[in-house]
């Protein structure tokens, strides 16, 4: 636990203590709550600001974790053969890298992200379900810490892959597969706790006067997601367990001699994992459309298109999920459906696209932190689009599928798509959250570090693809020997610029220039009419819209 | 302002057009490969490449303009508009006439290829942990393709020793290779025994997976004679890294000449088994050939030092298999366990290759059993 | 609104959320059906149709089609197990009858299972099969041998690019299975 927990800890002695003259008002919004000290208050917080925290230091912990991961994969892969570890436990930390990347440090940041800002955006003084949102983040840690500790058990961890097709996750994986099960289980509720707690804070607690049509994108984005999520969780729990029954208690829903069909695990993991792709970026959106037009000083081009192409994506996901089965001998029929229905969702996605860019054009624009990560954002987020575009034409596919390829085109989107996004959040919302000025030379220096170490890291991917270097291998071919070299010291060097990042935010959380309400000049939302840091119970009346 | 755009993005198009025939293809950019399909793949692969770049020439242009231009810092004040139902129209509409131009080509290449009607060959390929088992269906006759880099090139450990220099076929070169001949059709049936596995050769646009239990079809024709190597492209476990393609492709009359060599090969190994029925295996034989069959099948699992991967894989220096009955041990050898990584060997071994690998697994690295395992004793237990 | 009414609302909106999620979990297994059906609708993964009366079609004698025999062997499987005949050539419509010889090589009784699959996919659903060794498993003696039926036709329908089919058998070691459904009665 770090950062903002020092950011609540240090404000609220601010409050409390020392400085009574410099947050009076603060101070008396606090002195009724009865919050237990040190701890147990984060143990039993069902304040929202106080769970957001939470979400986004453990997801920044797990980000440590996973990227800890992700540089052992690229010490291996520094040059052929093998130097550092064992196939096996190369595929255990590509598995467990995937995993903690997907559920434990990008989703929990967007419901941190969610559980501070979208009350504080609607008018709400809290979430809906404030207890119900201490259990949902608190189980999370539990999850993580079973699937950590699968890693050690004799046999290892999880070493198929995040996708555990089956039968590798089933026949051939090792006894730990019970506790991955049970660990994909517990986070899954996590999600769906906290994805039914956002649909009732965003349809039940918006102030008087704040229409649908008036919420932020962001709100507006988060609303879908969750029901995303309500809906395709419960699939990837139905396939854990069908996983967990056809390892250990006999059934055969995927294994051939007893009439199952293993092909039949990636029809069900991916009618939950496309959508999931989406749950992991449409939030981007809503950030991202947020930051342009306040750094921009003009209305976001397009509002209403902007809800209908996050809404027609979040449709067109439930019909796309096959483009990543192209290869496993589907009739050709069924491939033409998935081809031209995964071509059909770039069109709401470029719409997407086009707006940011009608925003800025023509604007005022200034180009604090936030602003580049998401400039960053909208070029980067493209060009993985661009390359998702490439990998729906199935002819093409069959080529690029299961290669570097596709392992550049989703880091592209995940990475430089929705880890930006959060970064762009991040640095937006400091000041509200702390009530301080971040170090914007600091923080541009972790921008810029971020993004030409990012693209060194995953652009030669590309490369490395086209030339047949196939996915989730620990050793390869002399001839992609010196793009891997690359690509390695690309993803030490981005690694190693995210400490920059832990770095601003403590400093930021301790102190420095003091934030005013609106620390952006072209920022509007509810959000900034509250003082900065923003007291721990938000809109306690509920604000006039305009 | 859009002229400027406009002969930008050509000129750059051209250069990048003029780039990709200088360099070598197979670098920075997907094969054109040796067959028909693999150039239509490739040809669809530019052209959407294309079609990419000049979106994003365009999109990133006008970003770049706002940037450069409508900063604050240069005096810009922002406009008022935010919203105009005609351009967005516009820019729904021109993505998706684009898009239907594109799937046009794609959807006749797809359904070329997903045609194996009227093959001239067929071939069986099955996956297994981790290697390729070809078996050419007209003439009944087929073997495994395993890796043969050796260890030593692979294993740069700091603990390992005796590491040797990279060859140039690192990883990519096998002991038997798939042999084909040019200008016939193809089909490939392609299945599993164990878990997924998935074929792929990019000279041939070829990549099919191998499912356990059902079989999958491609087919190819292949026009110019060559060695064409690929890998397993989906996750098969510990060694997915280490189960290469080679195919030989060969003129038809080479090719003739081949199969008819291979024929004879069959003939004369059935012979050789029948004779080394009779023969009598010697420790000392049993023991360097053992070996040989040991480091090759059974030492990515069991280990060089037979000591196994605890909790994945056994250790069979001082086992209770290697040490007991030779019954049972030769009975796991040659029909494997059921469920595991352990597989059949008896199918891909010869008798006295499985008779020799016991012996040595029961008398290397202090298995001192003395025993000599002879090829009877294997067929014996195989007929029971 | 008052507190207490609110937080009514928002019980009763949660509430209705929740049910979603055993119905989406049922979702996830009823895929498992719903994957049956469209597989034989499809013809997805050479699925194959399950025709209990032969044929008493006209017989197409102007086409004539291939269908290969193909077996794989799986891990653990102590089993010999091939076709009689690699390949018959049959007019739609005619009923045909092959055969396929199987031994058992281990010194215990096991019980395999034969599982079919078609390629292309899309002829899976003109082969009819009226009698298969596949639709119940086959119980072996140690060192037993026997000879298996398939009897089948090829639909009318069947489309004239067709020309060739090829149906594999994989046959896996039930051994476990069957002993525990026998232990179970």
């Amino acid at each position: 636990m770090n950062t903002a927990t020092t950011t609540q800890g240090s404000h609220d002695s601010r409050g409390h203590d020392s400085s009574e003259h410099d947050s009076g008002e603060h101070h008396d919004q606090n002195a009724h709550d009865h919050k237990p000290k040190g701890i147990m208050r984060w143990i039993l917080t069902t304040n929202h600001k106080d769970i957001g925290t939470l979400y986004l230091c453990f997801s920044f912990l797990m980000f440590l974790i996973g990227g800890a991961m992700a540089m052992i994969i690229r010490a291996e892969l520094y040059q052929p053969g093998l130097q550092i570890v064992e196939p096996n436990f190369f595929n255990q930390m590509t598995t467990v890298h995937g995993l903690i990347m997907v559920f434990g440090a990008v989703m929990p940041a967007f419901t941190g992200l969610a559980n501070w800002m979208i009350p504080m955006m609607i008018g709400a003084p809290d979430m809906a379900l404030p207890r119900m949102n201490n259990w949902s983040f608190w189980i999370l840690p539990m999850a993580f810490a079973i699937l950590l500790s699968s890693l050690f058990m004799e046999g290892g961890g999880p070493n198929f892959g995040w996708t555990f097709y089956a039968p590798l996750s089933t026949t051939y994986s090792p006894p730990s597969t019970a506790l991955f099960v049970f660990a994909i289980h517990i986070m899954g509720i996590s999600s769906i706790l906290g994805a039914i707690n956002v649909v009732v804070t965003i349809i039940n607690m918006r102030a008087p006067g704040m229409t649908y049509m008036k919420m932020p994108l962001f709100v507006w984005t988060w609303l879908i997601t969750a029901f995303l999520l309500i809906a395709v969780m419960p699939v990837l729990a139905a396939t854990v367990t069908m996983v967990l029954t056809d390892k250990f208690f006999g059934t055969s829903f995927f294994a051939a001699a007893g009439g199952g069909d293993p092909v039949l695990f990636q029809h069900i993991f991916w009618f939950f994992g496309h959508p999931e792709v989406y749950i992991m970026i449409l939030p981007s959106f809503g950030i991202v459309s947020a930051i342009i037009p306040t750094f921009s000083r003009k209305k976001l081009f397009g509002y209403s298109s902007m809800v209908y192409a996050t809404a027609s994506i979040a449709i067109l996901s439930f019909t796309v999920w096959a483009h990543h089965m192209f290869t496993t001998g589907m009739p050709v029929a069924a491939e033409l459906f998935f081809m031209y229905c995964t071509m059909l969702i770039s069109v709401p996605t470029g719409v997407k696209v086009f707006n940011w860019v009608a925003t800025m054009w023509r604007g005022s624009l200034t180009f604090e932190t936030p602003m580049l990560f998401a400039i960053a954002f909208i070029i980067l987020f493209t060009i993985g689009g661009f390359s998702g575009l490439m990998l729906a034409i199935t002819p093409a596919d069959f080529q690029y599928h299961d290669t570097y390829f596709v392992v550049a085109h989703f880091h592209y989107v995940l990475v430089t798509g929705a880890i930006f996004s959060i970064m762009a959040a991040a640095y937006y919302w400091l000041p509200k959250w702390t009530g301080n000025m971040y170090d914007e030379r600091l923080g541009k220096i972790h921008f810029w570090a971020s993004l030409i170490s990012v693209n060194v890291l995953f652009f030669p991917m590309h490369f490395l693809g086209l030339a047949g270097m196939p996915r989730r291998v620990p050793d390869y071919a002399l001839q992609f020997a010196d793009f891997n070299q690359l690509v390695s010291i690309g993803g030490f060097a981005f690694g190693l610029s995210q400490l920059i990042f832990l770095v601003v935010v403590v400093k930021c959380a301790r102190g420095g220039e003091k934030a005013p309400a609106k620390p952006w000049e072209g920022a509007e939302g509810l959000e900034w009419d509250m003082p900065s840091p923003a007291p721990y119970h938000s809109h306690t009346t509920p604000p006039v819209i305009k | 302002m859009h002229k400027k755009i406009i002969i930008g993005a050509a000129s750059i198009l051209l250069s990048l057009s003029a780039a990709a025939e200088i360099e070598t293809p197979s670098k920075y950019n997907l094969t054109q490969g040796v067959t028909d399909t693999s150039q239509q793949v490739y040809d669809l692969h530019m052209i959407i490449l294309y079609i990419c770049i000049v979106i994003g020439i365009v999109v990133f242009g006008a970003m770049f303009y706002s940037i450069i231009n409508h900063r604050k810092s240069k005096g810009a004040v922002a406009a008022q508009f935010h919203e105009s139902t005609k351009v967005e129209i516009i820019w729904t509409v021109i993505p998706f006439v684009i898009l239907i131009a594109m799937a046009i080509p794609a959807t006749s290449v797809l359904i070329d290829m997903e045609d194996s009607s009227k093959s001239d060959i067929t071939i069986k390929i099955t996956g297994s942990q981790w290697k390729w088992h070809y078996q050419y269906f007209d003439h009944d006759f087929g073997f495994y393709s395993l890796l043969t880099t050796p260890q030593q090139q692979i294993q740069n450990y700091s603990h390992s020793t005796n590491i040797e220099p990279k060859g140039e076929n690192y990883l990519l070169e096998v002991d038997r290779e798939l042999v084909l001949p040019i200008g016939k059709k193809i089909r490939f049936l392609i299945t599993a025994d164990d878990v997924i596995h998935s074929w792929w050769v990019p000279a041939f646009a070829v990549k099919q997976d191998a499912n356990p239990g059902f079989i999958n079809e491609a087919w190819t024709r292949i026009n110019e004679p060559g060695i064409y190597r690929g890998q397993c492209a989906e996750l098969c476990g510990k060694d997915h890294g280490f189960m290469p393609i080679v195919v030989r492709v060969l003129e038809q009359k080479d090719y003739d000449i081949w199969l008819q060599q291979q024929l004879q090969q069959v003939a004369s190994a059935k012979k050789a088994a029948e004779q080394a029925l009779a023969s009598t295996l010697t420790m000392a034989e049993s023991m360097t050939l053992g070996e040989q069959v040991y480091l090759t099948r059974c030492a990515a699992c069991h280990q060089v030092n037979g000591a196994g991967i605890p909790g994945a894989f056994p250790a069979l220096k001082g086992s209770a298999i290697a040490l007991g009955d030779i019954t049972k041990h030769i009975d796991i050898v040659a029909n494997g366990k059921p469920a595991s990584a352990m597989q059949a060997f008896s199918k891909q071994l010869t008798a006295k290759e499985l008779a020799a690998v016991v012996t040595y697994e029961r008398n290397a690295w202090g298995n001192d059993t003395g025993d000599v395992v002879q090829v009877t004793n294997v067929n014996l237990t195989e007929a029971k | 609104m008052d507190e207490q009414s609110l937080k009514r609302k928002n019980g009763k909106l949660s509430l209705k959320l929740m049910l979603v999620i055993p119905l989406m979990f049922a979702f996830g297994f009823a895929l498992v059906p719903l994957y049956d059906v469209f597989c034989q609708v499809t013809g997805l993964n050479g699925r194959i149709v399950v025709n209990n009366a032969p044929s008493s079609l006209v017989i197409d004698k102007s086409r004539i089609v291939r269908l290969q025999f193909m077996t794989s062997i799986a891990p653990g499987m102590p089993w010999t197990f091939e076709p009689v005949v690699k390949y018959v050539d049959v007019h739609p419509g005619q009923n045909t009858v092959v055969k396929f010889k199987a031994r058992n090589l281990a010194d215990l009784p096991t019980v395999g299972q034969a599982i079919p699959s078609v390629s292309p996919g899309l002829a899976a659903q003109y082969l009819n099969k009226t009698e298969c060794f596949c639709f119940n498993s086959q119980p072996l003696d140690a060192g037993e041998s026997v000879e298996m039926a398939l009897v089948f036709f090829i639909s009318p329908e069947i489309p004239p690019e067709i020309t060739t089919l090829t149906l594999s058998y994989s046959l896996f070691n039930v051994t476990k299975l069957a002993n525990n459904n026998i232990t179970k009665i």
